[in-house]
C-alpha cells in the first residue's frame, strides 16, 4: 500500500530486493514521509482500555477478509485459533468443536477459486442472542458476541439460529483448557475475537498468524474508528458480508467475493 | 484466626467427636489474602461470581476477585494429581467443600493448574512449508534480510512521524 510519492523517497533506489520486499509486505504499511516510519497494521497496537473499565460501544471490531489474498491450501488461521485457543477434534467431524473453518468454492462456468475462512461473523444483530432461553448468548458492547459458559444449558437453538454455521457443541470431556480460555463439556461455543488478547492490546491469533506465516488475508481492527487500517480498507474497497441479505450486520467483512 | 481454627480442628479429631474439621494447605506463596481469612471464607463465592459476571458481560479485567488470582497462591501439589508434578487448586478447595458436601463446577471449564509453566505469548506453532509460501521466502536473500531488519524496527517501535 505504498504510493507512488512514497516510493520516491526510498534510499537507496528501487532495486529488485526492495521490489520484492515491498510487493511481498503486503502486511506491511511502509509510510516514508518525514523520516522513516514503519507501521504494521497487524502488530500496531489497539487501544488497551483501563483496568476496571468496562467494554465501550465507542469500539466496534471488525475483521476484514481479503479472498484474493487467502488461498486454498493454507490453514495457518485454522492451526493458530485451535492452538491459541484449546481446540481439538476427535476425529468425529459431526460433532467435533470448530471455532473457524476454510471454505473453498469454485465458479464452475469459470473455474475461478476462491477460499476463505468462516467463524463466528459477530453480528451487529445476532440471531442468536435473540433465541438463547436463558441469556448466555450475549453481545459485548465493543460488538464481540460470546458465550455466557456459566448459564448456558446447552440446549442449541442459538446453534439452529446462526446462519453461519458458527457455533459448535462441546460433546466431550475437556480437559487442559487454556487458563484464558475455559470450555466444558456440554455447552456451545464459538470464536471470541480472542477476547483475551484483544482487551490486552493484541489482535486475535488467527490475524496475528495470517499476517506473519501466510499471506496478511486477514486485517482486525475498530471499524467505528476512521484511521483505523481495518476502516481505511473498507472505505476504499468494494466489500460484502456472506449473507448480507439477512441484515445482521456482521463484524467480518469480505472482499474479493 | 486460621490457627485457631486448625488448633479446633486438632482438639475435635483429639476429643474424637464427629467428622475432623477441614485443613485446607497453607498458601503457596504470600503472606496475606486479599480479605481476612474469615470474609474469604463465608464471601469468596458470591466475589467470584460477582466478578465473572462483570469481567464476561462488560468486559472488566484486572480487577480484585480472579479465580487465576486464588489459583495463583494456592494452588498446591498432591500425589493425587499428576503425581504431584503441578500445582492446582483442586486440592485446596475440595478441603472445605467435601467437609460441607458443596459440589463446585468452577473447574470442569476453567483449568485450575498454576500458570508457572504456562507461556501467555503467542500459542501458534510455526509452520515450515507455510513460510515457502511467502513470496520473498527462500527467491531473494537480500529482501529477506531487509525485511528482518525492518522486522526488528518495529520489534524496538516505530519512531514517531
Amino acid at each position: 500500500m505504498t504510493s507512488p510519492s512514497n516510493k520516491k523517497a526510498v534510499t537507496p533506489p528501487i532495486d529488485a530486493a526492495r521490489r520484492n520486499l515491498l510487493k511481498g509486505a503486503g502486511a506491511l504499511t511502509v509510510t516514508l514521509a518525514a523520516g522513516v516510519t514503519l507501521i504494521s497494521p497487524a502488530r500496531a497496537q489497539i487501544m488497551v482500555r483501563k483496568s476496571g473499565q468496562p467494554a465501550s460501544s465507542d469500539i466496534r471490531w471488525g475483521l476484514l477478509i481479503d479472498a484474493n489474498k487467502c488461498t486454498v491450501d493454507c490453514e495457518v488461521c485454522v492451526v493458530a485459533c485451535r492452538t491459541e485457543n484449546g481446540w481439538e477434534g476427535h476425529g468425529r467431524p459431526e460433532t467435533d468443536p470448530q471455532w473457524i473453518r476454510k471454505v473453498n468454492l469454485k465458479d464452475k462456468k469459470t473455474g475461478v477459486r476462491v477460499s476463505l475462512p468462516v467463524m463466528c461473523q459477530h453480528c451487529e444483530t445476532p440471531p442468536c442472542v435473540d433465541v438463547c432461553p436463558t441469556g448466555a448468548s450475549m453481545k459485548r458492547a465493543d460488538g464481540i458476541v460470546l458465550v455466557d459458559k456459566h448459564i448456558c444449558i446447552g440446549c442449541r437453538y442459538c446453534m439452529m439460529a446462526c446462519p453461519y454455521k458458527a457455533r459448535s457443541f462441546v460433546h466431550e470431556d475437556v480437559t487442559n483448557q487454556k487458563p484464558y480460555q475455559p470450555r466444558g463439556k456440554g455447552t456451545v461455543e464459538a470464536c471470541t475475537f480472542c477476547v483475551h488478547r484483544v482487551d490486552a492490546g493484541r489482535i486475535p491469533a488467527c490475524v496475528e498468524a495470517c499476517t506473519e506465516k501466510a499471506y496478511g488475508a486477514l486485517t482486525f481492527g475498530d471499524l467505528n474508528d476512521p484511521s483505523s487500517e481495518i476502516s481505511k480498507q473498507v472505505s476504499r474497497y468494494v466489500t460484502t458480508r456472506i449473507r448480507a441479505d439477512l441484515g445482521l450486520e456482521p463484524g467480518v467483512i469480505y472482499r474479493g467475493i | 484466626m486460621l490457627a485457631v481454627l486448625l488448633g479446633g480442628a486438632s482438639a475435635s479429631v483429639a476429643a474424637g467427636d464427629g467428622v475432623p474439621l477441614p485443613n485446607p494447605a497453607k498458601a503457596f506463596k504470600g503472606q496475606q489474602c486479599i480479605e481476612p481469612v474469615g470474609t474469604m471464607r463465608r464471601l469468596h463465592g458470591e466475589y467470584l461470581i460477582h466478578q465473572r459476571d462483570e469481567t464476561l458481560r462488560q468486559g472488566i479485567r484486572g480487577k480484585k476477585y480472579s479465580l487465576r488470582q486464588c489459583i495463583a497462591c494456592h494452588a498446591t501439589t498432591s500425589p493425587d494429581v499428576e503425581n504431584g508434578t503441578v500445582r492446582t487448586i483442586q486440592p485446596f478447595c475440595a478441603e472445605c467443600h467435601a467437609y460441607a458436601a458443596v459440589t463446585i463446577d468452577c473447574f470442569s471449564c476453567h483449568t485450575g493448574k498454576a500458570e508457572d509453566d504456562v507461556k501467555t505469548g503467542s500459542a501458534y506453532p510455526d509452520i515450515p512449508s507455510h513460510n515457502k509460501r511467502k513470496p520473498w521466502a527462500g527467491k531473494d536473500s537480500s529482501a529477506v534480510a531487509l525485511l528482518d531488519s525492518l522486522k526488528a524496527e518495529l520489534d524496538k517501535g516505530s519512531p514517531s512521524p
